[in-house]
């Protein structure tokens, strides 16, 4: 099985606040078409360890490969790239652009890629939207749709560049049960239907037991 | 590289949304540089208009004979053997005419710093209709050119200053003068010489000088009709005007004049310090008015910017975790900058 994210030996230490040191020594791995949950206590590190993972956050020790890519000593522009390319984000807020439609919220990060033409990216996009069942939504502004809809644009969003991994940070943790159940079957679909790889932060335990494994952290430490 | 259209298009999305700041910040700067238009305008015309008031008036350089003692008292002329008392020696002549007028005119229209040299006569006059009289001043110009030169022409309220030269023996007369002697242009006007001969003039004009004490007294006419007035040679002049193409070589070369023609001479500078010194304050106290009202400006605009930014703070986190670059990010928010910018120009 391949690799697709690799961590070995992540240390974290907010030098500007008391040198409180957050992550240990993290090791960890997400394989090809693997949904991985990471699950703890608030505060044990989980989301200062995605904010790492997804190239945000630069000032960290240890060695992070993702697609095969070293990841320490590129410039800002370098890892911009990565990011667009490689890695689709989910927050636990939705985080969409309110100035934007829903399908041009889904398309900026493929304009960004400059791949494919403007009508290239207009369809991909809407069959992103169709798998989430959204594309009825397409021309709404995110402040007309509900929680659970923004989410699902948000992850449309984070499929469009058809990224190695997809990282979310409680992307469940603002929806009611229903909206949760619908966010968790697409996560399920997209890893067992289109092999796409997963990184999930949770603190819902019951969510985190269908995935195929759990990484569990406790105060920076993974056990 | 991302394309530049994608750019703006984010750009123009992101303040559309905006469209009410973006307005504003656009006004901010537009009232700012207006008010900095407008006062620094109001204060050079005030300038120009206070200049002009009194500087266009004034000639460069005056060159003119100070009815003084004789420098060489008859003492020093005495043995110094014996005691001599001698005092209260009086002025020589009444007439302060310029001794060597012809010579002076002639070198100083070869002279190539000068831009215009114009003689002028002046006399004391009576001014008498009816029974009424009372003493004033009567100058004799050169009409043309004192016209061109020293802006007469602005100063006076009816009639024009040519008809000095179509109307003969014509006179233009102060305001003050023609309010208290109750006349009106083409009425007649008795002047008597301190010799006591009359000469009756026809009003053709009245001048304002805005000084009243001025408008008063003060009379013109042209330096032909004063000398045949006068009973002088066509050379008497009690004065001359010299302008300059470099108003600032003014005292040096006054002092140059009065040594070479051995008469005195009065420069602008010394004339109007006091002047020269107001003028210089409220240029100093507009520009730092106006530099304040910019600084406002700019922090008012400055601010505005900032909370724009501040506002999106969370896009630039989203565009940035979708994989827009840093520069990306500062090329969207240099394009919002740059339109707000353009919006106040096309405002002014
Ligand atoms: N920017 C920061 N500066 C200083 N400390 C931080 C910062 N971000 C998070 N922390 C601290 O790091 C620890 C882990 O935070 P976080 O990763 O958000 O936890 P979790 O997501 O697991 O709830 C917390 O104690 C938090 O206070
Ligand atoms: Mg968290």
């Amino acid at each position: 099985m391949s690799r697709i994210l690799e961590v070995k030996g992540l240390s974290k230490t907010f030098i500007e606040s008391d040198n409180m040191q957050v992550l240990y020594d993290v090791d960890m791995h997400v394989d090809k078409a693997e949904f991985v949950s990471i699950v703890g206590k608030s505060g044990c590190g989980k989301s200062t360890l995605l904010y790492i993972l997804s190239t945000m956050d630069t000032m960290y020790e240890g060695e992070i490969i993702l697609d095969g890519e070293k990841l320490s000593h590129r410039t800002q522009t370098e890892l911009a790239r990565i990011r667009n390319e490689k890695i689709g984000f989910v927050f636990q807020f939705h985080y969409l652009l309110n100035e934007f439609t829903a399908l041009e919220n889904v398309m900026l990060p493929a304009i960004k890629l400059n791949k494919f033409s403007k009508q290239e990216i207009e369809n991909q996009a809407i069959e992103r939207l169709k798998i989430l069942d959204m594309h009825k939504e397409a021309h709404k502004k995110p402040n007309q749709l509900s929680g659970g809809q923004k989410q699902r644009v948000a992850i449309a969003r984070a499929l469009i560049n058809s990224p190695k991994i997809i990282m979310a940070d409680e992307p469940t943790g603002n929806l009611d049960q229903v909206n949760s159940e619908i966010v968790f079957g697409i996560f399920l679909e997209l890893s067992t239907k289109f092999d796409q790889s997963l990184l999930v932060v949770t603190h819902d335990l019951e969510f985190a037991s269908r995935t195929h494994r759990i990484i569990q952290m406790v105060d920076g430490r993974i056990v | 590289m991302i394309g530049s259209g994608a750019i703006s298009s984010i750009a123009i999305a992101l303040m559309k949304a905006k469209w009410r700041q973006t307005m504003v910040a656009a006004m901010g700067v537009m009232f700012g540089i207006t008010m900095f238009v407008t006062l620094l305008s109001f204060m050079t015309g005030l300038n120009k208009m206070l200049d002009g008031l009194i500087l266009n008036r004034t000639p460069h350089i005056r060159i003119y004979n100070e009815m003084k003692a004789t420098i060489k008292q008859p003492i020093i002329r005495a043995r110094v053997t014996e005691t001599h008392f001698i005092h209260s020696i009086r002025p020589k002549s009444s007439f302060t005419n310029l001794r060597n007028s012809g010579a002076i005119l002639r070198n100083l229209d070869n002279d190539k710093r000068v831009l215009a040299v114009t003689p002028r006569v002046s006399s004391q006059v009576f001014y008498s209709i009816g029974r009424t009289n009372f003493g004033g001043s009567l100058q004799g110009v050169d009409v043309l050119k004192e016209d061109k030169y020293f802006h007469l022409n602005d100063y006076i309220t009816r009639g024009n200053l040519r008809d000095l030269v179509s109307v003969p023996n014509s006179i233009i007369i102060g305001k003050g003068i023609a309010d208290l002697l109750l006349v009106d242009v083409g009425d007649q006007l008795d002047v008597k010489m301190p010799d006591g001969r009359v000469r009756s003039m026809k009003i053709v004009g009245f001048f304002q000088s805005g000084i009243k004490d001025i408008d008063k007294v003060l009379s013109y006419t042209s330096y032909k009709s004063l000398q045949t007035l006068m009973d002088v040679p066509s050379d008497h002049f009690t004065e001359i005007y010299v302008n300059l193409h470099d108003r600032s070589i003014a005292p040096a070369m006054a002092l140059e004049l009065a040594d070479m023609f051995d008469t005195d001479t009065e420069d602008i500078v010394r004339a109007n310090a006091q002047f020269e010194t107001g003028t210089k304050i409220r240029s100093i106290i507009s520009y730092s008015v106006g530099i304040t009202l910019l600084i406002v400006a700019g922090f008012g605009i400055y601010n505005i910017l900032n909370m724009l930014i501040y506002e999106k703070m969370d896009t630039i986190a989203i565009l940035k975790a979708m994989g827009y670059s840093g520069s990306d990010v500062k090329r969207i928010f240099s394009i919002i900058s740059v339109s707000i910018g353009l919006v106040e120009v096309l405002q002014v």
